[in-house]
């Protein structure tokens, strides 16, 4: 596999020409780049959890709901901008920790479950908790002075950012304790409690993590909207968009997410464009290719021999009758 | 005369109606080499899992080193000391053989680095005669190879007591001797060991001590050639008439 | 309101919510897939019940055997299909695999129907009882509701397919060699939850309108009423829908309509977290 230090590299060079697009493009691009940047941002924290440890997370929805939410009305309050995403990140990284606690004791598909109630519990709380979140009219953020350009450059500023703490944090934690401990659990939950890892606490940190960011990028993506709503920001789409995302470059691995998030919002984007009608259905088909034919993601492919494998696989299920 | 390591007073385990032990008490000496044996479901891995904190205690108490450890959970049982190998491997299946060991070196052995415990790990695959598969991944090994990668990432976290969960099982008998020899030598670097085995060929020849569990009871705790005799222990492997006719005989000679 | 009242609407309402979920539970417990597809399935039957309605002059009731057939088939091909190559992946794989094809139907049916809401309209009065009111349409929905869950149940312990499919469910393996073709009875098994989808759907057609926003109401209903009632049995699907039913009527009443679902979301997680495998404690997998 590629050394560390060229998969930074590599990273550095698609922050860059994320962030030179301002340069050469128009207001349209930059939008674009903007959202490539939050994707992966947001790809990345779910890969702590879902990626490293295993455990599939439905939950992105409900963290970048509730940082949206806490940066929103932090910032209503008067706070200034990038503390209040500070707030909501903090906010976020406890409620994930708390909440962590008591729904990491499920796995398989209860958890899956769970953390899909999760997004549903918060999005009705909102909504009906009109008098501090507006309820379902939504809520407004006070915008940013500048014209489209400056603004747009702002928030693509901000965003690569987050996307390069987010990074960051990946390598750190792939290369520690932490994360040889999490994909000890994710291969044998039971053998890594025998071996001396304190599942627990390691599964909490993983969970935590794979909240903390979505809570900034949250309370980013609100001041940048400069409008949220419960039914926007709690979706469950976007809550199974991101694992997709990760699952398409390749979850667990480092550039996997990075990879997932750019490819698969280019290609949204490019079916919204052209075929509005039906965006769903072939993002629906673009999923299932990916899991017909990407099972280890873009990343993971042996792409020699490609063609006849992917016939062979198609011929042979895999079910286990 | 010392702490002994581990010490069971009347150690009980209820599932339900079941009850899988009963009354338990025993206490091991350092350096002991015991064989814990008797028949399918008489409670052997599930002692062993109380031991380790797998499954909650319903009475009694357990000792390790003269600290209570009754509550402990699995990952605090590996930090202490108390090493178990599985009856039906447990790998990391994913990962090489020589993380695998890392793991067990990393966690449960304390070490400080990761490149620390590579290096343990390493030894340990040395010792357990792994070192030619080091970089592989773990299911590409044999049954027999499994239950050394076992014993070598167990090993590998510094263990003051190890348990064997019938690390013979399923092992041809050249294989079987390699491990003998290699429970020998482990045995002789100061591990108190503990063998659940049904091979005798094992217990005769390398236990000091047989503890009998019989539908969860203790019935005989002894010298290997002891317990053969004793008309308890053949009636739980052999049946009521069975054991009468050979005691009967035995007694004759 | 007479709680008496509000205890038979729960009735009502929970005999309509285990035939909504009996089929997502079956799916689930059996298959270990949890179907996303399933939310739209009923929309499906409801449009389609509908639309024999609108177009043909056919009488609901009548209707309800075809669409449920339909659905059946068009179950009973996905699953051999599409959804059978990937039965052993874990539930990340299956869940988006189902999630994905959901997208696909649920845009047709946009496209095709619209998102005007479409109801069957037929006027059949109301019955008083001892001062409870219960719309004579409602009733007869909580027959069929309950006929079509008593069919199932009939099927599933009666019939050999029923048997199989209940072997299949305790024990994958050993149904297999038993002699039983499992991708076959994996095939049966989603098409009667497609069936089960699609008749209700058409059932609610007669009582609500129906509109594609509500698919994904409806799969969180199933959702909550496998957790509550415990999966892969109609007996499971029984107790959690008719719980369901009184929770969200006597919550309806108390914190107000709009907080029913929430409260039913909050129960769920609630017994995720204290008995995972639900009332009738019957386990799915993991």
């Amino acid at each position: 596999m590629m050394c560390r230090w060229w998969r930074c590299f590599l990273f550095v060079i698609w922050v860059l020409a994320l962030a030179s697009t301002p340069l050469w493009a128009g207001n349209y691009v930059v939008r674009l780049a903007v959202t490539v940047a939050m994707y992966t941002g947001l790809a990345l924290s779910w890969n702590f959890i879902g990626g490293f440890t295993g455990y599939p997370s439905f939950s992105t929805a409900a963290f970048f709901g509730l940082g949206s939410y806490a940066g929103a009305l932090a910032q209503r309050a008067g706070v200034p901008m990038i503390f209040a995403w500070l707030c909501a990140t903090l906010f976020v990284g406890l409620f994930a920790a708390a909440l962590g606690g008591i729904l990491l004791r499920l796995r398989g598909h209860y958890f899956a479950i769970g953390s899909i109630g999760v997004v549903e519990v918060l999005r009705l709380l909102i909504a009906s908790w009109g008098s501090v979140t507006g309820g379902g009219d939504g809520l407004n953020v006070p915008f940013v002075t500048g014209g489209p350009d400056l603004v747009a450059r702002i928030f693509l500023a901000a965003m690569l950012a987050i996307m390069l703490v987010v990074f960051a944090t990946t390598v750190v934690v792939d290369r520690s304790r932490l994360g040889f401990g999490l994909r000890c659990i994710q291969q044998n939950e039971d053998a890594a409690d025998m071996v001396g890892i304190n599942t627990t606490t390691y599964k909490i940190a993983a969970y935590t993590l794979s909240a903390l960011f979505c809570g900034t990028i949250g309370a980013a993506y609100a001041s940048w909207a400069g409008y949220i709503d419960p039914n926007e920001s709690f979706s469950l789409l976007m809550s199974i968009k991101v694992p997709v995302m990760c699952l398409l470059g390749g979850s667990g691995t480092v550039l996997g997410p990075v990879v997932g998030a750019a490819a698969f919002t280019l290609l949204e984007e490019f079916f919204w464009a052209h075929f509005l009608d039906y965006n769903r259905a072939i993002l629906g088909a673009v999923i299932v290719v990916l899991i017909f034919f990407l099972p280890g993601g873009l990343l993971r492919m042996p792409y020699r021999g490609l063609f006849a494998r992917t016939v062979r696989a198609w011929v042979q299920p895999k079910a286990a009758a | 005369m010392s702490t002994p390591i581990l010490e069971l007073d009347r150690v009980s385990k209820a599932f339900g109606g079941i009850h899988a032990l009963r009354q338990i008490s025993f206490a091991l000496e350092e350096g002991q080499i015991v064989a814990l044996i008797g028949p399918n479901g008489a409670g052997k891995t599930t002692l062993i899992n109380v031991i380790t904190g797998v499954h909650r205690v319903s009475g009694g108490r357990i000792a390790f080193r003269g600290k209570d450890v009754t509550r402990q959970r699995p990952f605090q049982a590996a930090r202490r000391g108390l090493a178990r190998t599985f009856q039906i491997v447990q790998p990391f299946p994913r990962m090489s053989v020589v993380e695998n060991v890392a793991a067990g070196a990393l966690f449960g052995g304390a070490h400080g680095s990761m490149g620390e415990a590579m290096v343990a790990a390493r030894e340990q695959l040395a010792f357990t005669g792994l070192a030619e598969f080091a970089d592989r991944p773990a299911s590409a090994l044999t049954l027999a190879g499994r239950k050394r990668l076992e014993l070598a990432k167990s090993l590998a976290m510094k263990p003051h007591l190890l348990m064997l969960d019938e690390v013979n099982a399923g092992l041809n008998s050249s294989e079987i001797d390699g491990a003998l020899a290699l429970i020998r030598t482990i045995a002789r670097r100061g591990i108190t060991v503990l063998v659940i085995e049904h091979v005798m060929k094992v217990i005769f020849s390398l236990a000091d001590r047989v503890l009998v569990l019989h539908h969860g009871e203790l019935i005989a705790d002894g010298a290997p050639r002891d317990i053969a005799g004793q008309q308890r222990v053949i009636e739980a492997y052999l049946g009521e008439k069975f054991a009468r006719r050979i005691t009967r005989t035995g007694a004759n000679d | 309101m007479a709680y008496l009242q509000i205890l038979v609407n729960g009735v009502v309402l929970g005999a309509l919510y285990t035939c909504l979920a009996v089929g997502f539970s079956l799916v689930w417990g059996v298959l270990n897939i949890i179907n996303m597809l399933h939310g739209s399935l009923i929309i499906l039957g409801g449009y389609l019940s509908f639309f024999a309605w609108h177009s043909f002059g056919i009488h609901p009731l009548v209707a309800l055997p075809a669409v449920a057939m339909l659905l059946f088939a068009i179950g009973y091909a996905t699953q051999l299909l599409l959804i059978n190559r990937v039965v052993s992946e874990p539930v990340l794989t299956t869940l988006t695999l189902t999630f994905g094809l959901d997208l696909i139907l649920y845009n047709f049916m946009t496209v095709y129907y619209t998102a005007t809401p479409r109801r069957v309209t037929l006027d059949m009065g109301a019955v008083d009882f001892a001062g409870i009111v219960m719309p004579v349409d409602r009733l007869v929905a909580m027959a069929l509701a309950l006929l079509l869950t008593g069919l199932l149940y009939l099927v599933l312990r009666g019939s050999r397919i029923g048997r199989a499919i209940v072997a299949v469910r305790m024990d994958r393996e050993a149904a297999a060699l038993m002699g039983i073709r499992v991708d076959r009875i994996y095939a049966v098994t989603f098409g009667i939850g497609a069936l089960m989808a699609g008749a209700t759907g058409a059932v609610f057609a007669m009582l609500y309108p129906i509109t594609t926003n509500l698919t994904t109401t409806f799969l969180g209903k199933a959702f909550v009423v496998c957790v509550i009632g415990g999966l892969g049995s109609v007996q499971g699907a029984l107790v959690g829908g008719i719980v369901l039913g009184i929770v969200e009527s006597l919550a309806g009443q108390v914190v107000g309509p709009q907080h029913a679902l929430t409260v039913g979301f909050a129960l769920m997680l609630l017994l995720l977290l204290i008995k995972p495998t639900g009332l009738t404690g019957i386990r799915g997998y993991e």
